[in-house]
């Protein structure tokens, strides 16, 4: 919306300084007569090119790169939700969220070892897990931290996908893990499955097994193409509609255990802190949440008007039943159109017009979840979980939209 | 293998492939080799909360000290007071409070999660660097530091499980909610 509010204003103003300037040079409205007969249409275009890559005047998308942790490559980068259109991430503006920087590996050393309480102990290189049949799905994909900016006293000035852009949906495809769990034999022991990643962080989880076999996808390719390196190449554990950081990237082993083995990540971090001192521990599914993401954060309104007002809804249980837009700060709401396909634990498109008065106005969305879950406001969110509880805030998202056609984070 | 040279038998007698006219039944595809014993022991580096999987050795506080004031005193600070990387110590009686303070000592339920973490993680610039030996003893420090153990203590793979950290109790296990 910045850029079509820019473009057609500085288009207008092209068109004024013309008009105005037509005695001033005599030149400028015979040029102007010609513009339709551009370069392009007298110059041979540029050859074939292996990869294609997005128009060069579109480089301006891209994924907003945080701040550098203790070493580079520890921290996110976020998919710039409010740039793209669609339930598809492109896989190169997929989010990231490494903990010790994306690996190089390479594809024919590598091997993924299934083992413990397990009859078979097997090893499975790459090529070997291509030779099975191969299952796809569109499924989102969120960090557990995402939106946790909205989790401060007070609403941060950032863009839609500053916010909730640790949210990505790609078509995965690889194979169920059912399959080779089956393969290895798993014994009545074995209730939890320990899932560890090859990089230099060695991130591990504690998944229980009944759901991994159920659901788990060892995901080889991301969009058609092999999953991204920084998505997990070669492979990645895929529970669709859990949070990211189990969907253990450079997936390199599994054993089957008793019970959860309670590592880094499932007890210090990716707890949710509740104001008794107490922490919910294991929070698979993630909750259901929406975002308008046009017109959202630091966009620029072009006056009153025509506006679709469109974006995103969410669930890690299930599909989403419907969408709800109020367009008056809450007191009045009207059901959403849902265009697109509305497919379970994947990205939901929600769209409805607005004919904008030019006065202020603040925006919201509340999704709903085919298993009745809502989403909430975001001082009942926040009011569950002590200060600084920063995971999965699925408040409702506010935007405040002033006369000056500024649009702004706002909480209510 | 024999399902394959048996299909391919019947492709030469000329036996019909689709005889439903859909995709038939088949065996389950089995392309896993045996994992070696001695490769999985080598490959296995995750400690349960019981302390299965914790190796021989030990290390005590003093040599815990000595190696975070060489690797870890940078990034974590004197005493595990934190910056640029994560806060330690302290904050023990915090987490009911307006600003709740999440350290190990405050917060980590298990020991035995930080011995596997600085294990397979630290330093963050080289790891997979550290002996069990000064993992063991790195522990102990780092717990010392707010007398989850003593000041003397020798940290093994019998007395670590035993350490009983002061927010043990504090989770709620939410595991049975996965769809």
């Amino acid at each position: 919306m910045t850029k079509d509010s820019v473009s057609k204003t500085s288009r207008r103003g092209l068109l004024q300084a013309g008009l105005a300037g037509v005695g001033a040079i005599a030149a400028a409205p015979a040029m102007a007569q010609q513009d339709y007969i551009t370069a392009a249409m007298k110059t041979p275009g540029r050859p074939f090119s292996p990869y294609g890559m997005p128009a060069t005047y579109e480089s301006g998308v891209k994924r907003l790169v945080g701040p550098p942790g203790v070493n580079p490559g520890t921290g996110s980068s976020r998919t710039p939700l409010e740039m793209l259109e669609g339930i598809i991430t492109p896989s190169g503006l997929h989010y990231e969220r490494h903990h010790n920087g994306v690996p190089d590996i390479d594809p024919a050393a590598h091997r993924l070892l299934i083992h413990g309480l397990v009859k078979n102990p097997l090893e499975f290189s790459i090529d070997a897990l291509m030779r099975y049949p191969r299952i796809s799905a569109m499924h989102f994909m969120e960090c557990g931290g995402n939106s946790g900016a909205n989790s401060g006293p007070t609403p941060p000035p950032l863009t839609a996908g500053g916010i909730h852009g640790l949210l990505s949906c790609s078509e995965w495809t690889g194979v169920k893990l059912s399959l080779l769990l089956d393969e290895a034999g798993v014994q009545p022991e074995g209730k939890w499955m320990l899932a560890e990643s090859g990089d230099a962080a060695g991130l591990s989880r504690s998944i229980p097994l009944a759901a991994a076999h159920e659901v788990g996808i060892l995901a080889l390719y991301q969009n058609g193409e092999r999953i991204r390196p920084e998505q997990g190449y070669p492979v990645r554990l895929l529970m669709p509609g859990w949070e990211g950081n189990l969907n253990i990237k450079w997936l390199h082993r599994l054993k089957v255990v008793p019970g959860p083995m309670n590592t880094k990540d499932e007890t210090s971090k990716y707890s949710l802190l509740q104001p008794d001192g107490k922490s919910r521990q294991f929070n698979f599914p993630l909750p259901v949440k929406s975002t308008i993401t046009r017109p959202s954060g630091n966009m620029t309104m072009s006056g009153a008007g025509y506006y679709e007002v469109s974006g995103l809804a969410w669930s890690g249980h299930g599909a989403i039943a419907k969408v709800e837009v109020s367009l008056d700060g809450g007191k009045t709401w009207a059901a959403a159109d849902m265009p697109g396909p509305v497919l379970p634990q994947c990205l939901t498109k929600f769209r409805i017009n607005w004919d904008w008065d030019g006065k202020p106005a603040t925006i919201m969305s509340r999704a709903t979840d085919e298993k009745g879950n809502v989403q909430p406001p975001h001082a009942v969110w926040m009011a569950q979980y002590a200060p600084g509880q920063a995971y999965q805030n699925n408040g409702i998202q506010c935007w405040a939209i002033g006369a000056d056609n500024t649009v702004k984070n706002a909480y209510a | 293998m024999r399902k394959i040279a048996l299909a391919a038998l019947f492709c030469v007698l000329a036996a019909p492939v689709f005889a439903q006219g859909s995709s038939p039944e088949v065996g389950a595809p089995h392309y896993g080799v045996p994992a070696d014993p001695a490769r999985i022991k080598a490959w296995d580096i995750s400690i349960a909360p019981d302390g299965t999987g914790l190796p021989p050795g030990k290390g005590s506080v003093a040599e815990g000290l000595a190696i975070y004031s060489q690797k870890c005193v940078m990034c974590h600070g004197v005493d595990g007071a934190g910056k640029p990387a994560d806060r330690l110590t302290g904050g023990i009686g915090t987490l009911t409070s307006a600003a709740p303070v999440k350290t190990v000592a405050s917060f980590w339920p298990y020991a035995t999660t930080l011995f596997d973490y600085t294990r397979r993680a630290m330093p963050v610039t080289t790891p997979r660097t550290l002996t069990d030996h000064e993992t063991y003893a790195l522990v102990a420090y780092i717990l010392s530091v707010d007398g989850i153990v003593k000041k003397d203590a020798v940290l093994d793979a019998k007395s670590l499980p035993k350490v009983k950290m002061p927010n043990r109790d504090g989770f709620i296990d939410h595991s049975s909610i996965t769809h």
